[in-house]
């Protein structure tokens, strides 16, 4: 430091510490001994209480139906979230095309998935065979315009069976699927209108088409804002499996549990495992997005290197 | 596509209009408005091959939206304007226009470079892949070949051991100088800088202004939008001031900033020279 010609900077005047007597908060230890007391009770509670029957919870929350349970419930969190994004993406670039058809029709949607519970979904959805028994690929309105033609027959290639390809599991894996990319849709398009106009811009200018500009420029940098908020769809979405139980999926995870519960006449261990196990996963998953939230939400990709070092 | 020259010093475009064969940009009564604002209220201009036009002039006279206008990035409401005798963003077919797609004004843009005043570098691309981005992607080159280019780019504007380096952990002018280069990897016609230095530290501004004036030499046809009467004055074949929409007074650098014919240009200069 100091300029060609300046005298050494003057050193600082040496000074005594402050020292001062701390103002004292006694109602901090009151509220703590009021809470040790009652955290006390609480415990003394789960051990005490024969309800909780822990041997037996213990017993029965490692049993195979349960581990597959949590299987399935690990899986359709993955595919449903799989899915919901890649829906999301979809409705996202729709709702931001500028086209009046493909706006409408992702705002429909939005609104539709977002505005029915998940439950309700999850219900209609495990009854959508009552709607279609089977379901015909063709050409639509065909038992209207062959006879109008004066043909005979349908224009139906092939036909699928209702109830077996919507089972409870892919009835209720597509109505949380469905219902994921309505709410990921909204997600994805706060990430697209976060990026700057100025980088659509460059890229324009460089002569890139609108589609690869999203592709390559846009949607890369909507990243940073659209991964941590999909953290928390997929924690929720884990929770939200368990609705899959009304569908009903009866291999779930919490339908399997409530079924131990209900023959045995030991319902409340049961539902204590349960929460049990949703803590556990999710835990893991908390983890799993405090690593991916700090990657992406690291600004310096490495050493920030001296500004003034540029200059010529 | 320019066609043949019909007699010289004219060339006629594919629609059948006249051009002089020594012009790359021609605006023909351009008009340009938001809404029910006005920005551009007829601007005529020509910037001739191997030219650097440098166009001043108070904020808001619509400098910026004209420089915009020529890549396409804002659509005229009147007028027409050529590059390279093509007419931008419009097909002309039997006196009528037809809106071209998307990847076909993207195709015309690929031939003209431009440079922002705030950079706009991506972000999330060292700086080779800054570069190397629209060249693989739009041009198809190979991408080792693409790369060597990039790095002869780097050399070109002083900043050769940066290839590696994210945007945010360079300097405004070093960003600057990879945007330049970035336009350049196209290997553009034409160049446009809109405002290049007006985001900079002052210190910073010498650095970029020597890339520009380098790339001059080189015979790039420029047109500059700037604040940087000296650059204007020393590398500019022509200047132009613009006011409030329009052209009010233009020709060489010189006659414009010495000797001001209109009072407009006279009152603008006395408060920025």
């Amino acid at each position: 430091m100091g300029g060609p010609g300046s005298k050494e900077p003057t050193p600082g005047r040496s000074a005594a510490p402050i020292t001062a007597v701390p103002v004292r908060y006694p109602e901090r230890w009151v509220a703590a001994g009021i809470i040790l007391v009652l955290a006390a009770m609480f415990v003394h509670m789960l051990f005490t209480n024969p309800a909780f029957n822990w041997p037996f919870m213990f017993d029965n929350m490692f049993s195979d139906p349960v581990l597959r349970g949590v299987w399935v419930t690990l899986s359709a969190t993955v595919l449903s979230m799989v899915i919901g994004v890649l829906l999301g993406v979809i409705l996202a670039v729709m709702r931001l095309s500028g086209n009046p058809v493909l706006v409408t029709v992702s705002w429909l949607y939005t609104w539709f998935f977002r505005g029915v519970p998940r439950l309700v979904l999850a219900v209609l959805f495990g009854n959508i065979a009552i709607l279609y028994s089977t379901i015909h690929i063709g050409l639509p309105f065909d038992n209207y315009w062959m006879p109008w033609l004066g043909l005979e027959g349908d224009a139906r290639f092939f036909e699928i069976d209702a109830r077996t390809l919507l089972t409870g599991y892919t009835a209720g894996l597509l109505a949380l699927s469905l219902s994921e990319g309505a709410y990921m849709a909204e997600i994805i398009r706060a990430g697209l209108q976060s990026v700057d106009k100025g980088q659509t811009e460059a890229a324009q200018a460089l002569g890139m088409s609108r589609s690869r500009i999203m592709r390559r420029i846009t949607l890369p940098q909507a990243m940073r804002v659209v991964i941590p908020p999909t953290g928390n769809e997929t924690i929720a979405m884990l929770k939200d499996t368990a609705l899959l139980a009304y569908v009903p999926v009866t291999i779930e995870l919490f339908y399997q549990l409530q079924a131990i519960g209900t023959r045995s006449y030991q319902i409340f261990p049961m539902l204590v495992a349960a929460c049990l196990w949703y803590l556990a996963i999710t835990s893991v998953l908390m983890v799993g997005q405090y690593f991916i939230e700090r990657r992406f939400n690291r600004s310096g990709r490495g050493v920030r290197q001296s500004i003034v070092g540029g200059a010529h | 596509m320019a066609d043949q020259t019909k007699d010289h010093g004219v060339v006629e475009t594919a629609e059948g209009t006249e051009l002089p064969a020594d012009a790359l940009v021609v605006a023909e009564n351009v008009h340009k408005s938001f809404g029910r604002l006005e920005v551009l209220k007829g601007i005529d201009l020509q910037v001739k091959r191997g030219e650097v036009m440098c166009v001043v002039g108070p904020s808001g006279s619509g400098k910026s939206t004209f420089l915009r206008c020529v890549n396409h990035l804002e659509k005229l409401t009147a007028g027409r304007l050529w590059v390279n005798g093509e007419l931008m963003g419009y097909r002309q077919k039997r006196g009528r226009l037809y809106e071209l797609r998307d990847t076909e004004i993207a195709a015309q843009r690929s031939d003209i470079g431009m440079v922002f005043q705030r950079f706009n570098l991506f972000p999330h691309l060292t700086v080779l892949g800054n570069i190397i981005e629209a060249p693989v992607q739009v041009k198809k080159v190979p991408r080792a070949e693409a790369t060597e280019r990039a790095r002869e780019l780097l050399e070109r504007v002083g900043l050769p051991d940066k290839a590696d380096a994210y945007p945010e952990q360079l300097s405004g002018g070093q960003q600057q100088r990879v945007a330049i280069a970035r336009a350049l990897a196209m290997e553009p016609s034409l160049m446009l800088f809109d405002e290049p230095t007006s985001a900079l530290d002052p210190e910073l501004v010498g650095e970029v202004l020597d890339v520009m004036r380098d790339l001059a030499r080189g015979g790039m046809t420029m047109v500059v939008v700037t604040h940087e009467m000296g650059f204007a004055r020393e590398v500019g074949d022509s200047l132009v001031f613009m006011d409030d929409g329009v052209v009010v007074e233009s020709g060489t650098p010189a006659d414009v900033l010495t000797n001001p014919q209109h009072e407009r240009t006279q009152a603008f200069l006395s408060k920025v020279l």
